[in-house]
């Protein structure tokens, strides 16, 4: 569609095969095709079926030339049919992709984390530390790698991005790894997750058989029976949406949420790097129990070898029949494609990540209506976390009662929590829920130092202090309390913490990730941010009472949760005395 | 005279501040709070515009919700219990109405200005120098002018140059957070960009952030009289489309065109033609 | 044709139609709001083809472009249908009960095989069938056009031609379905709705049906001639012949619209008497003996205009006129009264009312009515809500009393002007979105977007003539010569040139236009003319391009 207009600039030789061949991975051809001299085919259909086409293409021209120029704009646009003025808009959006002139230096970009595990590690340090090297440094906010802080995330020019880190770890140093309790993680160490066979040694495809054996009524009933609650921070019951959308017709779609961007959040990295075929498994039954046979893996641009071994699996999982049509000799029909997100801890936000996966500019749609029936390309879609996911293999194999046997009853089975701050095994732990914080601290080898606080849930979650050790991990048990496991953060901070800077900082990371939509999030995190500022994270009564207030409107008025909870950390910070009152 | 209107229109039932309202299914909850005779202030709301859900203005209680609801782009449902005056909502819009004060020139907002009277408004109680929006006006040619610190970023402008109105798209949102501006791409001047001078834009701002060149000029010599201007409603005279306009004249002059939301032909929507083409009719220039 | 001449749909039913066939018209620039509503369309899921021998602005919405040789009209169209009527794809039941002549029709498209099509148009068969089958499978379809198909010297045929397929496949007469001919300018419509043309009275009432004409001649108490005039293109060539020798022309610039100006410019001279009313010194107004200044209708008089949806809508005074200019009822009124007929002063509103007296169409259309959105005539009495669309009889079991709908045998003719050694190139003519018709009202404002008088020409021919973008050259036709500059337009189709015809000043572009005319419509053949482009001096060029 459109009568689009361009300005002068064109795209180099090397930009058009790099957005060429991004667009063509993707199975799209160009939106405007010229079938003769006399005939044309084009058209808003052809348009806007190929605007997914738009984020893939922007990560290959940002590779191809360290920025987002506007030639290469111009000839994305040409190809996919996109104004060039949304394009831009859109490539704005993220942290990854530069929009502001050519980059002075032809290097590779090393992205810092900024965020408090990293930040209380000394990420400034390391940061001066790498501009004295004359490297081109970017502050980050949290790369998902908190428990071997200070985090580095490499973006590469011309070349594949990566994580100096993921180098050494062939098979990932898990601190649990040969615990026999563990189910979730049980793989992890144990298979070489770049092939199928090892994972289908250890028993891998057995869930997917039992679902095909069970009929897909079946498999939601079992879901429902299991009680599994979502694991990305809002625990909605999972067989509910499931339901949802098997009640649904047309074209339908599983996403996994992998934009894992909560400071403090590495457990769904832990999972993708080591047990990739498990999450596909997981997809293929519930594209199997829901009627969709689309599925689609959003992960953080960030995760590079998460990434690649997903992309590995997929294919593999392809070649041996597992994905595409007919998957396992059967009549079902079901596929995954991969989408790496840019920089955006709003795209974590569902409705934001549909956005952002379909091309748009990464802003959170109103709810109702939810994804079940408008979700993806406004289609019906189940919309769940990596870890989530990955409990439906022992849902389908051991039955949702017996799964629902484990656990609290008011929170069922196993859980991953992610430790990290000071303690002396940071790194991602399985339990079954029921042991407190202090049992967690207790297994990541307890608090370096005197333990001050514990950032529990994350960056969106609240700092609760040691006389809370005793607290059940659970959702009901923190519900009551007046608080949220989240994501299942937990980070330690002792006394050597400056938690003046760690709260001005966390209040730095709502300002910048507000995605800028609505009036309440946009202004109040500024203003949130201004008030630690002006008053060295010290403030007065009368400052806390108008922080009240801006919390207030957020929390009533902001339209996702990114400004509801933006306030939550700090005023429990200033409600345990962490900040403030020291006038 | 729609094939629709042979089929009967389902209605729901809804409770306004205790008094009960019927509307036709689908309308939104401000649907119904005007039935009811309730007024509900919005910025990024309007009729010939998709809401935009963004302003945050129009929230009101709805029973049983977690959070405010915004009345702008939430459909009724059969038996919803809402408040519109309540001490939340009034907190909320407050809210807005500052936050919006301390950050954006709201000088030629007059609605705002009146909310914010209404709402008990203080928006200088958030430091010395908090950040405000800050942009050089752009004027590029001798039709309209873009004040960008007059932008409260309700996305009118966007979806009327977008795919509610014109499908041109010469400008969109960049940037994110506080930093989120309107901007064609790389920010190049209108005439580089799509832009087809539609001033469909223009018409839709709620702030003067967008303003004729006509008006602009006007202002600036503090000529500007809108307590003396006329509104005459006629019939463009371009193509046979049959778009309707008001003519602003002040002065026996045409100071802008605007057309009315309401007209099957418009939707409040003109072109080039019908909204800057008569000044042939005051071929004289205006000093 | 089977009825008064007006668009048969609202704009609003494009909004939920399911196949748009968008033939000769580039409503994107030339009629932009209603394009909104075409858009809408779009987005709620409807097919569009284009069919335009330029890949126009327009033609970039279409899910499919059909760029057809200049003039190939009646060829794709009876492709087209005789692909409908191949595939069994036809709306046998509309054709036996509504319509008359689909024998004769069927027998006469019979030649026009896909490949016949292809051969003549230029467009791939596989295209012209798949849009015969969506447009014939379509639950609701519309064929729209503008002046690519009537600006031809066999302009009604082709208008003919598009009306066969609506018959075809009963396209018409339903909410959704129709034809829409756009109208170019903002009254023209009610110009033929008041019966500015020289066989009708106002409502379409026919001069020569006795009833009609005695009603007026009595209102009048003036024996009306019953005879039908002459269109402006006979009036020239009345003008020629020295039978005309007198012209009062008002709100018209034939010195600079016509087709071959030159010719039009010289008979125009030769009158003996030359009245131009008018709101600008025009270069018609310049060679007037009189000159009578008016008002502008729509800003500074009250009154009614209709739009291409028949829509009739109120005008009113915003602004007061400068200086000694009139409104142009008190100044016809006051030549009447100067030749012996004082009718006094009527308001707008009165002389409406006389109009609606004598025009069932209508009647119902009270001024108080009128006040809001309008009313789409026909509006016989004053509870009718008004017509959204036309020709709902076709589908009553009496047919409402009316004929059968005939379908039209038309003859598949190209352009009068064919290309040759020496004029090997075809010229073609639009408009663009900022101006209008001459630029006497758009030149007035300042636009942005303007870019002027440029001839659009593919690469390939740019090549082939050695010419550079901006450079200027040499057009000629077999009428004249102009010079222009070229603008290098790589979606224009090779052999095919385009220009508007916006700036008569810079450019006198109908000195090029083609003075072949439509025997039944009287308008000329604007769209095809013949031409070549040469260099204006080899040695400047080379000059040029080395500085």
């Amino acid at each position: 569609m459109a009568d689009l207009h361009l300005t002068e600039d064109r795209a180099s030789a090397t930009e058009v095969a790099a957005i060429d061949a991004a667009i063509a991975a993707v199975s799209l051809d160009p939106a405007v095709v010229h079938e003769t001299e006399r005939l044309v085919r084009s058209g808003t259909k052809r348009k806007n079926d190929r605007r997914h086409g738009l984020l893939p293409a922007l990560h290959a021209l940002q590779k191809e030339s360290g920025w987002i120029s506007p030639g290469g704009v111009n000839h994305i646009a040409e190809v996919l049919q996109v104004p060039p003025a949304e394009a831009f808009g859109v490539a704005s959006f993220y942290e990854l992709f530069r929009v502001d002139g050519a980059p002075d230096q032809e290097d590779d970009v090393v992205h810092v984390c900024v965020d408090a595990a990293c930040q209380i590690a000394g990420a400034d340090q390391v940061i001066a530390d790498l501009e004295a090297a004359g490297k081109q440094v970017h502050r980050s906010p949290c790369l998902g790698q908190c428990e071997r802080p200070v985090a580095q995330f490499i973006q590469g020019r011309r070349k594949p991005d990566w994580v100096e880190a993921d180098a050494e770890d062939e098979l990932w140093n898990l601190p649990q790894k040969h615990d026999p309790s563990l189910k979730l993680l049980k793989r992890v160490g144990r298979i070489d997750p770049t092939s199928l066979d090892s994972y289908v040694g250890v028993g891998g495809y057995a869930a997917l058989s039992k679902a095909f054996a069970l009929g897909a009524d079946q498999v939601i009933e079992e879901v429902l029976a299991s009680g599994l609650m979502g694991r990305g921070g809002a625990a909605f019951p999972t067989g509910i949406k499931w339901q949802g959308v098997a009640g649904e017709s047309g074209q339908k779609h599983i996403v996994v949420n992998a934009d894992e961007s909560e400071p403090g959040t590495f457990k769904d990295r832990t999972i993708m790097e080591n047990d990739p075929f498990a999450l596909i498994e997981a997809m293929t039954i519930a594209g199997f129990a829901t009627g969709a046979t689309k599925g689609w893996i959003y992960i953080r641009g960030e995760y590079p070898l998460a990434t690649k071994r997903l992309e590995g699996a997929i294919v593999a999982a392809r070649e041996a029949g597992f994905l595409g049509e007919g998957i396992a000799r059967s009549s079902i029909d079901f596929d995954i494609e991969v989408r790496r997100g840019a920089g955006a801890y709003i795209c974590g936000e569902e409705t934001a990540l549909f956005n952002s996966l379909e091309g748009f500019r990464g802003e959170p749609r109103q709810k109702p209506p939810f994804p079940t029936t408008n979700g993806l390309f406004d289609q019906p879609t189940v919309i769940n976390n990596p870890e989530t996911l990955l409990n439906v293999l022992d849902i389908v194999q051991d039955g949702g009662a017996t799964y629902a046997s484990t656990g609290t009853g008011g929170s069922n089975g196993q859980k991953l929590f992610c430790l990290s701050g000071h303690v002396n095994r940071p790194g991602t732990y399985e339990v079954e829920f029921g042991p407190t914080l202090g049992d967690l601290l207790g297994l990541a080898g307890g608090a370096t130092g005197e333990l001050k606080a514990v950032l529990l849930g994350g960056a969106a979650g609240s700092f609760i202090g040691p006389d809370m050790l005793e607290l059940p991990l659970t959702m009901e048990a923190t519900r009551e309390a007046g608080l949220s496991l989240g994501s299942g953060v937990i980070m330690a901070f002792n006394d050597s913490t400056d938690f003046p800077a760690v709260l001005t900082r966390l209040a730095e990371f709502f300002k910048n990730e507000s995605c800028g939509q609505c009036v309440p999030c946009r202004v109040g995190a500024v203003r949130q941010h201004e008030m630690l500022v002006r008053t060295s994270a010290n403030p007065s009564e009368a400052d806390s009472q108008l922080l009240n207030e801006m919390d207030q409107v957020m929390k009533d008025a902001s339209i996702c949760g990114l400004g509801h909870t933006a306030s939550t950390a700090v005023r429990s910070a200033i409600a345990l005395g962490l900040i403030g009152g020291q006038s | 005279m729609s094939e629709q209107s042979t089929a009967t229109i389902s209605t729901v039932t809804v409770s306004i501040n205790g008094s009960s309202v019927t509307v036709p299914e689908g309308a939104s909850l401000k649907d119904a709070c005007g039935v009811a005779g309730v007024e509900i202030p919005t910025l990024c709301w309007a009729a010939n515009l998709t809401p935009a859900n963004a302003c945050r203005l129009c929230v009101v209680e709805v029973e049983n919700s977690r959070t405010l609801v915004p009345s702008c782009s939430r459909q009724v449902e059969e038996g919803m219990v809402v408040q519109t005056d309540s001490e939340r909502v009034h907190h909320s819009r407050r809210m807005v109405l500052e936050f919006l004060g301390s950050s954006v020139d709201l000088s030629q907002a007059d609605d705002l200005a009146r909310w914010s009277k209404a709402y008990g408004a203080d928006p200088d109680r958030y430091g010395n120098s908090p950040a405000r929006i800050e942009e050089e006006i752009k004027i590029q040619d001798n039709l309209y002018i873009r004040d960008y610190d007059k932008c409260v970023l309700c996305f009118k402008c966007v979806d009327a140059c977008g795919d509610d109105a014109q499908h041109t798209f010469a400008i969109a949102v960049s940037g994110r957070g506080f930093g989120a501006r309107i901007s064609t791409e790389f920010d190049v001047s209108l005439p580089d960009s799509a832009c087809v001078y539609c001033g469909n834009c223009v018409a839709v701002c709620p702030t003067n952030a967008l303003q004729f060149k006509s008006e602009f000029d006007l202002r600036e010599a503090a000529a500007w009289k809108p307590e003396e201007q006329t509104v005459t409603r006629t019939v463009c005279s371009y193509c046979g489309v049959g778009c309707n306009l008001e003519m602003h004249v002040q002065d026996n002059t045409i100071v802008k065109v605007t057309s009315p939301n309401d007209h099957s032909v418009t939707n409040g929507h003109l072109c080039i033609k019908g909204r800057f083409g008569w000044q042939y009719v005051q071929p004289v220039a205006t000093e | 044709m089977f009825g008064a001449g007006g668009g048969t749909v609202s704009y609003e039913e494009i909004e939920e139609v399911d196949v748009i066939l968008l033939w000769g018209s580039n409503a994107r620039e030339a009629h932009p709001i209603f394009f909104h509503h075409l858009m809408t369309g779009l987005d709620n899921g409807a097919t569009m083809f284009a069919v335009d021998p330029r890949r126009s602005s327009s033609s970039k919405f279409a899910d499919v472009w059909l760029g057809l040789n200049l003039g190939s009209d009646v060829a794709m169209s009876n492709t087209v249908a005789r692909e409908i009527i191949n595939q069994g794809l036809t709306n046998r039941e509309f054709i036996a009960h509504s319509t008359t002549g689909f024998e004769a029709y069927a027998k006469s498209v019979e030649p026009f095989t896909l490949e016949v099509g292809e051969q003549i148009t230029g467009v791939p068969a596989s295209a012209i069938a798949e849009m015969a089958r969506a447009y014939a499978t379509a639950d609701k379809a519309q064929i729209l056009w503008t002046l690519g198909i009537t600006e031809h010297h066999n302009g009604v045929d082709n208008v003919l031609a598009l009306c066969n397929l609506s018959l075809l496949t009963g396209h018409i007469g339903r909410w959704g379905s129709g034809l829409v001919p756009l109208r170019g300018q903002n009254n023209v419509q009610g110009g033929g709705d008041m019966g500015a043309l020289p066989n009708k009275f106002p409502g379409f009432q026919d001069i020569t049906d006795p009833e009609a004409h005695a009603k007026f001649s009595e209102l009048y108490g003036v024996d009306l001639p019953d005879k039908n005039g002459l269109h402006l293109t006979l009036m020239f060539e009345a003008m020629e012949r020295g039978e005309i020798t007198s012209a009062y022309i008002i709100g018209e610039n034939p010195a600079d619209s016509e087709a071959d100006i030159e010719f039009a410019r010289a008979t125009l001279r030769g009158l003996d008497t030359l009245v131009v009313q008018d709101i600008f010194m025009t270069r018609t107004a310049e060679l007037a003996d009189v000159v009578l200044p008016a008002s502008v209708g729509w800003a500074e008089s009250d009154g009614t205009v209709t739009s291409s949806e028949r829509r009739v809508q109120r005008v009113r005074a915003a602004v007061t006129p400068p200086g000694e200019a009139w409104h142009d009822q008190d100044i016809i009124g006051e030549l009447a009264r100067r030749m012996g007929y004082d009718w006094g002063k009527p308001t707008s509103e009165e002389l409406w009312d006389e109009l609606r007296s004598l025009s069932p169409l209508h009647i119902g259309m009270s001024y108080e009515r009128l006040e809001d959105g309008g009313l789409q005539w026909p509006c016989p009495d004053l509870d009718h809500p008004g017509t959204p669309f036309l020709h709902g009889w076709l589908w009553e079991d009496d047919l409402g009393g009316h004929p059968l709908a005939p379908f039209s045998v038309v003859e598949a003719a190209g352009p009068k002007e064919e290309l040759s050694a020496e004029f090997p190139i075809r010229l073609t003519t639009g408009r663009a979105l900022d101006s209008y018709n001459t630029g006497v009202q758009s030149g007035g404002f300042d636009s942005p977007i303007r870019y002027g008088d440029a001839l659009d020409v593919n690469p390939a021919d740019a090549d082939r003539l050695g010419i550079a973008d901006g450079e200027l050259v040499k057009v000629s036709s077999p009428r004249g010569s102009v010079e222009m500059a070229i603008r290098i337009q790589p979606e224009i189709p090779v052999g095919l040139t385009f220009t508007t015809f916006h700036f008569p000043e810079l450019v006198d572009i109908n000195v090029l236009t083609s003075d072949a005319w439509d025997k039944k419509s009287g308008t000329a053949e604007f769209k095809a003319a013949a031409i070549r482009i040469d260099k204006i001096s080899a040695n400047a060029g080379e000059g040029e391009s080395n500085g």
